[in-house]
């Protein structure tokens, strides 16, 4: 019963705040509200057995990642508010209409594919592993047996991201302020 | 674990649409972003539904690299937005419409 | 100590190393390129005399094989299924016998050309071509296949055409090299159909295994084969029908047409029958009708001589018509008196080329005769070695000419063609006439010189080539005297014996064949030295003034190729281009760049630049793939 209900305030909480996210004018708040529905999804995440990943996703996303993004915000001065209105005419209806086919056709699949893919007493096969070597154990076993190459790998993307990051943030000799962008020199074309 | 993991499915569903959506209509490069942080975010959760669904950690396991990915993602897409709008003041995506013909 | 065959390969390379380097770095060597040109064939000759006294050494005679003849593989080249090409070279005595003509001749035309080109901005270039065409013409006369022998066989083609137009400023002269190319074209497709049926027939090219599997060859496929590749001869060794290039080859420097166009290239047709000689042997028809083109063409050609005022011109018409005795000898079977003529002949026309050469030299390039006279006062030596060479192609005794024109005279009588016999000697009676009236006009009589000219007599550098070959055309025959037949017997192992008329019969032909040349010289005489020659000559016109005319005009054979081959081939040429080039082809290329030009103008609207509008056509690509998941996958 108490499962449902913390289920009940996350489903709403996280599509909550997506939603805010696309009325939000202000960078901030977009990222406030990108917090708040990590959050609700930490709470999914707990509630479907996934102990060590819910932690992560409020340790690292929620607060590291985003730390970061509100630094940038920052860095670039909170005070732009994004113009609402479209430039591209055709863009909004063309997005939402799309967007909802696309939701449309996730849970349709989803639906239809749900019983095929439910592997019978795998929830119990779950709780048994999060009991016995517990959640983080045999996550930890996993990953530095079977995942072992591709952890390597993770390690050589993030050395390389770190020397990527570290070029373009350089200031260097012809890395200077090029002006303020052209204005369109054509009438806006649609799609 | 009485919740049946197709809510969650839905749920992840629509979060991943409204971070479509997002991309598409949003104009700030920062904002534009988040959205794709949230789509990955939708994603990890069809994951670890999967993982429950199949009675194993490896959708666990994949959830842990879509976040070291997503980290390192992070870090060199906000880098770029920082060169972008300091050389042309604006990180407004439609103003950097480099890609016309 | 190389062995024999090694001797050739170097014999072979030492000209070539010679025109790789003067090409590439020709233009540094300046004047010593001249100087280095000469030393590689005259190298290459020093090696071919070394390679014959090697030949000599050797036993003439052995169990049933020719003992005197060695080969060599160098490379591998073509193995496929049954058939094995390398890159073989044979030295046996025929090939050794053309070797040292060719080394011996192009190095005293090598030397000569030194001075004769001194002044020419492509100095270089010329000697990088000379010696690319000596090594040519090496390697077709020292290939043990058909199939290198080709290569060699394109090789002089085409050094011939790049030196006949050496001046392509000219237009006379790139033209000329035109028409030699593509004259010789004709007759090498002709060569090349010749050796499938060969390769087909005997399933080899080897020299060796084609001459042995002759002899169980039918007569048909021995007349096919032999006809193509006499029919190759004919474009190579200007012989009817196919000798039209070769007067007009003569805008090249003279030195070329001495070496090219009088000694050795012209000389490869003559060589590849005696070459292929059992081949030939075994089709009495093909020997009938390489010895009626031959005859038929010496008199064809010294009918024009007899006409014609440019000296370059008359003894290329003359060189037509000697070609056409090698050929009458070939088609009576005595293939060692055809290679003997093409010796003999190898001096004295190279001699007589150079010879006019130094008069243009000395005349600042004046070619016609009507405005030459008495030069043997002004120019010592280019007269009296002239006048070995026109001695020696006369025939007279002793000269050089005598002998082995005599033998070809006397092989067609032995033989039995007495209709070829006739045809020979009234070609000799020509023959002496038309040399004759050249040397008088140029040289004898009263002085005549151009008022723009300077004459001056051959430098040194030319001198010496001139009074060279000079001694070989007039001792020439020592190489083959009747009676002692060193040559014949040299080459018998090759070619097989010759038969000779026996007891008096030839001391008769002999004979009537110097009354002949001697009555040619004397009418000359009368015609152009005598007082009072103009009105003889006028006269003896008016009997036939048609043939006269005629035979000024080349008998028109130009004109006719002109309206039969070169229009109707132009016409096509044209009518192609402007249909279906310009307008299917031109037209096709045009329009498909019109429409995707006018695609790309509707397509670039698409492209706004706004990465919104890419992610939007991203986002309805990936809607139309998962509905290919809902509907094909999961339902």
């Amino acid at each position: 019963m108490i499962e449902k209900a913390v289920f009940g305030v996350a489903f709403v909480v996280a599509l909550g705040s997506s939603g805010a996210m696309l009325f939000a004018r202000n960078a901030v708040h977009v990222a406030l509200f990108l917090v708040a529905a990590q959050i609700a999804l930490a709470l999914g995440f707990l509630l479907q057995g996934a102990y060590f990943i819910a932690a992560i996703q409020i340790i690292v996303y929620a607060g590291a990642i985003m730390v970061l993004f509100l630094f940038v915000i920052m860095l670039l001065g909170v005070d732009r508010r994004e113009i609402l209105r479209e430039p591209l005419p055709a863009q909004r209806p063309f997005a939402i209409g799309l967007g909802a086919l696309l939701a449309a056709e996730i849970i349709y699949v989803a639906w239809r594919g749900l019983d095929a893919a439910f592997v019978p007493g795998a929830e119990d096969a779950l709780e048994q592993i999060n009991r016995d070597p517990g959640n983080v154990t045999a996550l930890a076993r996993l990953l530095f047996s079977r995942y072992l190459f591709a952890f390597e790998l993770t390690s050589v993307l993030l050395v390389a991201a770190i020397v990527g990051v570290m070029v373009l943030a350089r200031r260097i000799g012809g890395d200077e302020f090029m002006g303020p962008p052209q204005a369109p020199d054509r009438a806006v074309e649609t799609t | 674990m009485s919740i049946p993991p197709g809510y969650y499915l839905a749920l992840a569903g629509l979060m991943f649409t409204i971070g479509v959506i997002g991309v598409l209509v949003r104009r700030n490069a920062i904002v534009i972003f988040m959205f794709v942080e949230l789509m990955l975010n939708a994603v990890n959760l069809i994951l670890v539904t999967f993982a429950r669904m199949r009675g194993a950690l490896d959708g666990q396991v994949v959830v842990f690299f879509v976040l070291v990915v997503a980290a390192a993602e992070v870090v060199v897409g906000l880098a770029i937005i920082l060169m972008i709008s300091r050389r042309r003041g604006t990180a407004n995506v439609d103003d950097i419409s480099l890609l016309r013909w | 100590m190389p062995d024999l065959a090694q001797l050739g390969l170097y014999i072979f390379l030492l000209p070539l190393m010679g025109a790789v380097l003067l090409l590439f770095v020709g233009r540094r060597l300046d004047q010593f390129a001249g100087v280095l040109a000469s030393s590689a064939v005259g190298l290459s000759f020093l090696l071919a005399l070394m390679g014959w006294t090697r030949l000599l050494g050797q036993p003439a005679h052995g169990e049933g094989e020719n003992l005197r003849s060695a080969s060599i593989r160098v490379l591998d080249w073509i193995h496929v299924g049954r058939f094995d090409f390398g890159f073989d070279l044979l030295v046996d005595q025929l090939s050794i016998v053309m070797v040292l003509v060719v080394t011996g001749v192009g190095t005293l035309i090598h030397v000569y050309s030194i001075a004769y080109m001194a002044k020419d901005p492509r100095y270089h270039r010329y000697f990088a071509y000379l010696n690319l065409f000596v090594a040519s013409m090496l390697l077709l006369v020292l290939a043990d296949n058909l199939l290198l022998l080709y290569v060699g066989w394109e090789g002089v083609g085409l050094c011939s055409y790049l030196l006949i137009g050496f001046w392509f400023e000219k237009r006379p002269a790139h033209n000329a090299a035109k028409k030699a190319f593509i004259v010789n074209r004709i007759g090498d497709f002709a060569f090349l159909l010749g050796i499938f049926v060969l390769a087909g027939a005997v399933g080899s090219l080897t020299v060796g295994e084609i001459n042995e599997a002759a002899g169980a060859m039918t007569a048909g496929i021995a007349t096919i084969a032999g006809l193509l590749l006499f029919a190759g001869a004919t474009g190579k060794s200007a012989q009817i029908p196919l000798y039209v290039w070769l007067p007009d080859a003569m805008e090249g420097p003279t030195p070329v047409s001495a070496l090219i166009h009088a000694a050795t290239m012209v000389t490869a047709g003559v060589y590849v029958v005696a070459r292929f000689s059992p081949v030939f042997d075994q089709s009495e028809g093909a020997l009938a009708v390489i010895g009626w083109i031959g005859a038929l063409t010496a008199l064809w050609a010294a009918l024009m001589a007899a006409f014609e005022y440019d000296i370059k011109r008359v003894l290329a018409y003359s060189t037509i018509s000697q070609l056409g005795y090698m050929f009458l000898a070939h088609g009576v079977g005595a293939y060692s008196v055809g290679i003997f003529h093409l010796v003999t002949h190898a001096f004295f026309k190279a001699l007589m080329f150079l010879g006019a050469g130094a008069v243009m030299h000395a005349l600042a390039g004046e070619v016609d005769m009507r405005r030459m006279g008495g030069l043997r006062k002004v120019l010592p030596v280019t007269g009296t070695t002239f006048a070995a060479g026109w001695l020696a192609i006369c025939g007279l005794i002793p000269f050089s000419g005598f002998f082995s024109k005599d033998a070809i005279l006397a092989s067609a009588w032995a033989n039995g063609d007495y209709a070829l016999w006739t045809i020979g000697v009234a070609t000799a009676f020509l023959t002496a006439y038309y040399m004759s009236r050249l040397y008088f006009r140029v040289f004898e009589g009263d002085p005549v010189v151009p008022d723009d000219a300077h004459p001056h007599d051959a430098p040194p550098a030319m001198a010496g080539p001139l009074i060279a070959l000079a001694g070989a055309a007039v001792i020439g025959g020592l190489i083959n005297l009747p009676g002692a037949l060193t040559l014949e017997h040299f080459l018998e192992p090759v070619l097989g014996e010759s038969h000779v008329p026996a007891g008096l019969t030839p001391w008769v032909l002999a004979g009537v064949a110097l009354l002949v040349a001697a009555g040619g010289i004397l009418v000359a005489r009368s015609l152009y030295l005598l007082p009072g020659g103009e009105q003889r000559r006028a006269r003896l016109y008016s009997i036939a003034p048609v043939l006269v005319e005629a035979a000024r005009a080349k008998f028109y054979v130009d004109d006719i190729y002109g309206a039969l081959v070169v229009r109707p081939a132009k016409a096509l040429a044209r009518a192609i281009t402007d249909f279906f080039d310009v307008r299917v082809v031109d037209r096709g290329i045009t329009g498909l760049g019109r429409v995707v030009a006018g695609a790309s103008e509707v397509l670039r609207g698409l492209q706004t630049g706004y990465v919104r509008n890419y992610a939007l056509a991203f986002l309805f690509g990936v809607v139309l793939l998962f509905s290919f998941v809902a509907v094909r996958v999961v339902t």
